[in-house]
């Protein structure tokens, strides 16, 4: 498969599971932008995160191993109880280093870590939650030139996290879940 | 696509890396780097500097400085149990087939500040081996060496500790193990009257002794694939036959040329055995 030049980063924590499979549920499987998926969970929680998404979207969902390359097709699902970095050539790296935000994986790390390799490339998108994880990353990647979208605060289960964007970021876009969706998909590139 | 100004502090940290290995001998030349420039970034900010070149400076003036510098950038985040079903496969799987041994050695590789080796000793304590166990607990970093014999942790962490502690299979009262004193606890010294802790780098120092068990968990996953391969190396070179290996959840041999060599005896906790 094709290298892509840009990069979906999307972060979500209470309520976020729900709202990233509306947003993933209709790409096509060969969807052209590789997409890193950050979500909150329980310390050591050992359940299967993969299960919930390979039933529910035609995208490939498996869990980030280290010096896997990012491929298009695919969401990448933040282990727990690490962040999740990307290198230059395009591979992870995971890091078990500080809590950010109480979290680990931290969306924060992962939204600066893609705007440092894909710069402008990148699309960041916070998802509802109730925690304060992302805002600096979204805004960084703003900063960088990147496309930034908050889920709509009215939509989203826990709005706090949307808000602390919108917030931090007043030139953000603000979108439904269905108008995210259809933004992705004006995205692919058959 | 990335942007200048990041560019330019890449090449800049990359200069800074050949001039550390140069000037002082670590050599982090192999190290991820996504990992590397965000704790450059992350200390820079700690220590208001305001660029690579300030930071450069500041290292080779002081040798001191250059001591926290290591100590940042090695990342020395550490837990007791953590992963708790590894200290209970250890226990169940390996600590069994051990206790067949009339002497048992054992590398704690990158052991840090010690939650580790201490959770390690007193699962060998409980399963009788303590007395016949000699742990070689080893870090790149004196500084945290000097701490992981301490067995002084803040007590805040202790409930956790102690869910992880019996998720492990735990069979005491977790107190009993330490006194507490002030917000930090201080674990029970005889715990670690076997243990020797030295400085050894796995990216450029040798092997010095056989073990039975090598534990080093998640500390290859700041590598590139190349000094991977030489701590696989080492670590082989560095095992007795049907020696086992501990590493991180998210950590394989699969990659690796001495896999062949290898048989899980836990894949989910990445417990591997040394088959000849």
């Amino acid at each position: 498969m094709a290298v892509s030049s840009k990069v979906i980063v999307i972060g979500g924590s209470w309520g976020g599971i729900q709202a990233s499979l509306a947003v993933l549920r209709k790409l096509p499987a060969n969807y052209s932008i590789p997409i890193v998926l950050v979500l909150h969970r329980l310390r050591n929680f050992e359940g299967s995160l993969q299960e919930v998404y390979e039933k529910r979207i035609a995208l490939k969902a498996v869990e980030v191993e280290e010096k896997e390359k990012l491929l298009p097709g695919h969401v990448y699902l933040a282990p727990s109880n690490y962040h999740v970095l990307l290198e230059n050539d395009h591979t992870f790296s995971l890091d078990d280093s500080e809590l950010e935000n109480y979290s680990r994986p931290s969306i924060d790390v992962t939204f600066m870590s893609a705007a440092d390799v894909f710069g402008d490339n990148t699309i960041g998108i916070l998802l509802s939650g109730a925690s304060k994880d992302g805002s600096s990353g979204l805004k960084y990647i703003f900063e960088n030139g990147g496309t930034t979208i908050v889920q709509d605060p009215d939509e989203a289960e826990v709005s706090t996290m949307p808000l602390s964007a919108i917030n931090s970021i007043p030139g953000c876009q603000i979108m439904g879940t269905a108008h995210i969706q259809a933004y992705l998909l004006s995205l692919h590139e058959h | 696509m990335k942007l200048a100004n990041e560019a330019l502090f890449e090449q800049e940290v990359e200069a800074l890396i050949n001039e550390i290995h140069t000037h002082y001998g670590y050599d982090f030349r192999g190290y991820a780097r996504a990992s590397v420039y965000r704790r450059v970034k992350r200390f820079l900010s700690h220590k208001h500097l305001r660029s690579v070149e300030q930071l450069r400076e500041a290292i080779f003036a002081d040798s001191f400085f250059f001591e926290n510098f290591l100590q940042e950038i090695t990342v020395n985040v550490t837990e007791m149990f953590r992963d708790p079903s590894f200290f209970l496969s250890l226990r169940q799987n390996v600590l069994p087939i051990l206790s067949t041994y009339p002497f048992i050695k054992v590398w704690d590789a990158g052991c840090s500040t010690g939650e580790e080796l201490f959770s390690l000793a007193i699962l060998l304590k409980e399963e009788g081996l303590l007395d016949r166990t000699k742990i070689y607990a080893t870090d790149i970093n004196q500084k945290v060496l000097k701490q992981a014999k301490e067995g002084i942790f803040s007590a805040s962490n202790m409930p956790a500790y102690t869910s992880g502690y019996y998720a492990a299979g735990g069979k005491q009262e977790f107190s009993s193990y330490y006194s507490s004193n002030y917000g930090s606890v201080k674990f029970d010294s005889s715990l670690v009257k076997n243990v020797v802790v030295y400085p050894h780098n796995l990216a450029t120092d040798s092997s010095f002794n056989e073990f039975h068990l090598i534990l080093c968990r998640n500390v290859l996953i700041y590598f590139n694939r190349e000094l991977q391969e030489r701590v696989f190396k080492l670590f082989d070179e560095s095992m007795v036959s049907l020696g086992y290996l501990g590493l991180g959840k998210k950590e394989t041999l699969a990659m690796s040329q001495i896999s062949s060599n290898y048989n899980f005896v836990d894949k989910n906790n990445r417990i591997y055995r040394k088959s000849n």
